[in-house]
């Protein structure tokens, strides 16, 4: 019993709530004004899930972020952090973060950047090296350790600001556009940080615009659009639809009307686009546009892309 | 180190790093050097019978140009406290800087009392430094040291402080720019403010006294720029003003008596307060 008392006491002393997931959130509201950035976020990240915050400019992305770090403080709801209520500071011991908004101090050297966030957060001084060094070379950025953050490209800052996330082996990682100011390059690099993070068992919540990047290394996504969720779900999930292009002559309006059955389908004259349609229902599709008396020179059955889906989502909820 | 020590170094270092430090150290030099130099003339000045001036003379010359001179110095420094003080939160919040650093096991309280430790301790070892440098200089050149140097330098440094607390204060809601000016001005109203409660004392006239009470319970720079004073003039001419009775109260360049106990116990809670604002404010700021 008293061994159980110590365990419990040292994972509480870690930050740590076993079983609980990452981020918690029941209900999460915020306003500004008689504007409402979040209404009613809900929604659960395991822990050592990749889970991908989607959603237009202005959605809420960000909002979500500082509500669940304690910068923005919510109209209404609740959210968790590893088990603890969000603002707890001890929890913050065992998260990194990376803003949208990324700045460090000009007038410091990357490693002595890293140093501070080291003593912030607070790791003891002999990791520090190891910590430094570390995050240093997972970010590109060993080289240039000594000079001066002013002299730093955006991309090269917010390079840094990822390796100060890193530092201490945080159990959770928000990263708000991790991407927005880096090349190509640097883009394969953060989607193997965060693959990384993955393999070691840290939850990553990454807000991200970037479709592409969300796709290639998320288990999970939640789509946001004016402040609300309107799909969650794993990529599977998501994305089960089949996108069909149909390139056919001889259909009247009518008869395009009529083929309304197979789904959304975006009518471009000749060629017509299926969102999501079953891959089973092809045959019968391409039976229904011959017997309507239609030529039909093209099938081009593939995959739906996030995009697809992510375009799909935002045209329903505006139809809504 | 505890975070509120680690913000109050960044603080001292981020002013050593931009320069600040170094730009103050070569003005100050500066205006010792030609200060010491202007001192030095007094003792050259003669009379109409061509005899040098008794050192009495000099001596009282000497306090009231030493008292011009500290209020410009204690001038420059609240006015660089104040716009030091202005973008002190609001610009990291404005940037972003401050956003990773808050996501750390960091309280907002620690921040704000960190920051103006970091400051306090810049105005405070300035004033000590350059007002030392100054006085020494003016003994070297006339052989007058003023009868309370310690408690000088520390009316002189305490005003500086309140400038840097209101100026806080007001960064943690307004913007950099807007904070330093508003600061700025306040300092030169409350000075105002004091000369008025000056001209009700000589005229007797206990509405213009009033103003004056008012504007020191609000802003106590004045009230302490008034013990500074009191601390360079010699006895002689404490004495001199006393026996003029209320026409010598009415001088904003001197001081009859020293600032009351009450007052100062009053600056005590006065910064308490400020500080206290400032981090009930800064806390409740959405970032």
């Amino acid at each position: 019993m008293a061994e159980l008392a110590e365990k419990t006491e040292a994972a509480s002393a870690k930050g740590e709530v076993a079983g609980t997931p990452a981020v918690k959130t029941v209900e999460l509201t915020k306003r500004f004004g008689h504007t409402v950035a979040l209404a009613g976020l809900s929604m659960t990240v395991p822990r050592g899930e990749v889970f991908g915050f989607l959603g237009p400019n202005g959605a809420g992305k960000t909002t979500a972020v500082k509500l669940l770090l304690g910068l923005l403080k919510p109209t209404s709801g609740e959210g968790w952090l590893l088990g603890r209520p969000v603002g707890d500071l001890t929890t913050r011991s065992h998260i990194g973060y990376l803003p949208e908004l990324f700045r460090y101090q000009g007038w410091l050297s990357a490693a002595e950047v890293l140093a501070l966030h080291c003593e912030l957060a607070p790791l003891p001084r002999s990791s520090w090296r190891d910590e430094i060094s570390s995050a240093l070379e997972t970010v590109g950025l060993t080289d240039r350790a000594g000079d001066k953050v002013s002299t730093f490209s955006k991309g090269m800052q917010q390079r840094l600001g990822l390796g100060a996330a890193l530092v201490g082996e945080p159990e959770l990682v928000f990263l708000d556009e991790p991407t927005s100011a880096l090349d190509p390059v640097g883009r394969h690099d953060v989607r193997e940080i965060i693959r990384g993070l993955a393999s070691r068992g840290t939850a990553v919540f990454l807000n991200s615009h970037l479709l592409s990047e969300v796709e290639q290394v998320c288990d999970r996504v939640a789509v946001v659009d004016h402040g609300r969720v309107i799909a969650s779900g794993t990529m599977d999930e998501l994305l089960g639809g089949t996108t069909v292009r149909v390139r056919a002559a001889g259909l009247t309006q009518a008869d395009k009307n009529r083929l309304s059955s197979f789904g959304r389908m975006d009518d471009e004259g000749d060629q017509m686009t299926f969102a999501s349609l079953d891959a089973d229902r092809v045959p019968e599709l391409v039976a229904s546009i011959v017997s309507m008396g239609g030529r039909v020179y093209e099938v081009a059955p593939r995959h739906q892309t996030l995009e697809d889906r992510f375009l799909q989502l935002l045209e329903d909820e505006e139809t809504d | 180190m505890p975070p509120v020590f680690v913000i109050a170094r960044l603080t001292v270092q981020e002013s050593s790093r931009r320069r600040l430090l170094l730009a103050l150290l070569i003005l100050t030099l500066v205006v010792v050097g030609f200060s010491a130099w202007g001192f030095n003339k007094i003792t050259t000045m003669t009379r109409s019978d061509g005899t040098p001036l008794p050192p009495d003379q000099v001596s009282l010359i000497t306090s009231q140009l030493l008292i011009v001179i500290t209020f410009m110095f204690s001038g420059v420094l609240a006015l660089s406290a104040a716009v030091v003080a202005g973008p002190l939160i609001s610009g990291e919040v404005e940037s972003g800087l401050l956003l990773a650093m808050l996501a750390r096991p960091v309280r907002r309280s620690e921040v704000v009392i960190g920051k103006w430790l970091g400051l306090a301790a810049l105005v405070a070892v300035y004033a000590a430094g350059a007002g030392s440098l100054e006085l020494g200089a003016v003994d070297w050149a006339t052989g007058y040291l003023p009868p309370h140097p310690v408690e000088l330098l520390m009316f002189v440094a305490a005003e500086g402080l309140v400038l840097l607390s209101l100026g806080m204060l007001l960064s943690t809601r307004l913007s950099g720019i807007t904070a330093g000016v508003i600061a700025l001005v306040a300092w030169l109203m409350a000075w105002i403010a004091g000369v008025v409660g000056d001209i009700g004392t000589g005229l007797q006239n206990q509405a213009l006294q009033n103003v004056g009470v008012v504007s020191h319970l609000l802003l106590p720079s004045d009230g302490l720029w008034r013990g500074a004073i009191y601390a360079m003039e010699p006895d002689t001419l404490i004495a001199a003003m006393r026996a003029l009775g209320t026409a010598g109260r009415a001088n904003p360049f001197a001081a009859v008596d020293p600032p009351p106990l009450e007052f100062m116990a009053w600056v005590a809670i006065w910064f308490a307060l400020v500080l206290g604002a400032s981090i009930w404010s800064f806390r409740r700021r959405e970032i």
